[in-house]
């Protein structure tokens, strides 16, 4: 048990990590110029996030930023993913979605995921377990993803996405 | 004589109240290694171990299709059914059981009343009444209704503190109100409605009322003859009962003069390929097999509910809320939403540091189970500037414990994002 919560499993999901990207996200604006955005929405929680990115010609992402309202979780994950994302590719982008998504449904040894691992710096790969704390609180999962989905619906150019 | 499927559970006066836990099978356990504070109650109440033993042995003893069946476990199950009609309108003080229809909740009761009623009343530029406090289950029937009649809907507000005014209920009445639709109690704020004052105004200008009594009927006691409402409903699982079945009441004049809600078996008089005869009220309403068992789930938890007394059982909840607003809100960070002169049963919060998601993940490790969301109202989330509270709400079986350990887990919620 941690000293500050009686509960240290509750640590596992609200690491220092998670609670300093809540409370002060990072490319939490407006990108001016965007060339992709995308309405994220989970209609049950209220969670709600608008993100804007910036891609060039190459396809490498040069600017994501986020505006919204969201829990910590969901907030924390939009804030890490897009520091993650600036000078990206569409298809690293993709690879990190895949990662996270195998980390947080428990499927870290899919194909996807060990792909990922091989490709990234370890500091991202460990963002990305940090937000995977989010797989022993199923209710929350789609919390962390709700971002990484949305990305992906901003990349397709598709307006809007929603998970329940 | 058909076989009396309900029985009372021994319960005779008000002490009952703070042993009454025990009747609950769902305490017997641990949430995460803690002691069990539901505090979700607003959502679905648990169910007493004689509801769940009227249910199970019904079905293993007197289970059978209902009406026009001339076997011997066919006289049962419909004498069980109806039996269990009457007990709701004994509860409800209907002066007739055929005012009482079987729905599967308090969303089809008022859909029902949406449907029947309004399809067949309503013209372009009439008028519904609602409040900024309604759910979703309150609203979206009547805009239905709007897109298929041409009606209009206004919306009476609630003050910054979460009251509903007769003076402003008053303000949006008028000659062309056909019907006005409120909540007896706020599923978000806990606010009791003026009800019996908003109804009074309805009728001088001829207009009905529908009350959704969907969090009132467990901790008010509601005679719907002193009310004069005209319609009353209710779900069967916010007052200990099962899911899929709600209830709702009508003045007999106006079931019977409303069009039928579904086609289908058990609803008619007569039926040849040239002309239908419908049944009267209930059987118009009610096409199809009904649900037979939850009707004798919902009679054995009227009958606990009534054997524990609903004043007392409201009582007790008031004392909580008291002790856990006061509790609650010496807390760093906390502010209680809704600050109605009369609430009933609910008390939503929002933390300055936490999300109420981050708060409900928290306080369930604590084995504290509260609901965070907008609350299906998120008309009054907007006109409050929320997205989402946490709320806890009450019922019979909590007691002070379960207050303090949600006081606790909020402390809780501060250690980790303080």
């Amino acid at each position: 048990m941690s000293e500050e919560s009686a509960f240290g499993d509750l640590r596992d999901l609200y690491q220092d990590l998670i609670l300093d990207h809540g409370r002060n996200p990072r490319n939490f604006r407006v990108v001016d110029g965007a060339s992709h955005e995308a309405l994220g929405h989970n209609p049950l929680c209220g969670d709600r996030l608008m993100l804007y990115l910036t891609v060039d010609e190459s396809g490498t992402i040069r600017d994501a930023g986020f505006q919204g309202s969201g829990c910590a979780i969901s907030v924390a994950s939009a804030s890490m993913m897009t520091s993650m994302l600036i000078g990206k590719t569409r298809a690293q982008a993709q690879a990190l979605f895949d990662f996270l998504h195998a980390a947080c449904t428990g499927q870290e040894g899919s194909d996807g995921a060990a792909h990922a691992t091989g490709q990234f710096e370890g500091e991202e790969i460990d963002r990305l377990k940090a937000l995977a704390g989010v797989k022993n609180y199923p209710m929350r999962v789609k919390c962390a993803t709700l971002a990484w989905h949305t990305m992906q619906a901003a990349l397709k150019n598709d307006k809007k996405v929603s998970t329940e | 004589m058909p076989i009396k499927a309900t029985t009372s559970p021994a319960l005779t006066n008000a002490s009952c109240v703070a042993s009454c836990r025990a009747d609950f099978p769902i305490f017997t356990q641990t949430i995460h290694g803690r002691r069990l504070a539901y505090l979700d109650n607003a959502a679905s109440t648990q169910k007493p171990r004689s509801v769940i033993d009227a249910m199970t042995r019904f079905q293993e003893r007197d289970y059978a299709n209902i009406h026009r069946g001339v076997h011997e476990l066919s006289v049962r199950a419909t004498g069980a059914y109806e039996d269990a009609r009457e007990t709701v309108r004994a509860f409800l003080n209907a002066e007739r059981v055929d005012e009482i229809v079987f729905t599967h909740g308090g969303t089809e009761s008022i859909n029902l009343v949406a449907q029947c009623w309004g399809r067949a009343n309503l013209k372009p530029g009439d008028e519904i009444v609602l409040t900024e406090l309604e759910h979703h289950s309150n609203i979206v029937p009547w805009q239905m209704l709007r897109e298929a009649t041409g009606a209009v809907l206004r919306i009476a507000p609630v003050t910054d503190r979460g009251d509903v005014r007769i003076e402003d209920v008053r303000a949006v009445l008028s000659p062309r109100t056909k019907l006005v639709a409120i909540a007896h109690v706020s599923n978000v704020l806990g606010t009791v409605l003026p009800i019996a004052e908003i109804i009074a105004e309805a009728h001088t200008l001829g207009a009905l009322t529908l009350i959704d009594g969907c969090q009132s009927v467990a901790r008010i006691p509601v005679d719907v003859r002193a009310l004069d409402a005209d319609f009353y409903v209710f779900s069967g699982h916010k007052i200990y009962g099962p899911t899929g079945i709600g209830v709702l009441y009508g003045r007999r004049d106006l079931l019977n003069s409303m069009p039928p809600y579904q086609g289908g078996g058990g609803m008619i008089e007569s039926v040849t390929f040239a002309k239908t005869a419908y049944a009267q009220s209930p059987a118009r309403f009610e096409a199809g097999t009904p649900p037979i068992s939850e009707a004798v789930g919902l009679a054995a938890a009227l009958d606990y509910v009534s054997s524990v007394g609903v004043s007392n059982i409201g009582r007790h909840e008031d004392a909580l809320l008291q002790q856990a607003e006061s509790a609650l809100g010496a807390i760093e960070g906390v502010t209680i939403v809704g600050q109605a002169a009369r609430k009933a049963g609910v008390l939503s919060f929002v933390m300055k540091y936490a999300h109420p998601h981050d708060i409900g993940t928290i306080l369930d490790r604590h084995g504290v189970a509260i609901r965070a969301g907008h609350h299906c109202a998120q008309p009054l989330m907007e006109r409050l500037g929320l997205t989402s509270t946490a709320r806890s709400s009450f019922a019979m079986y909590n007691d002070e414990q379960d207050v303090e350990a949600l006081c606790e887990a909020v402390r809780d919620v501060n250690r980790i994002f303080g």
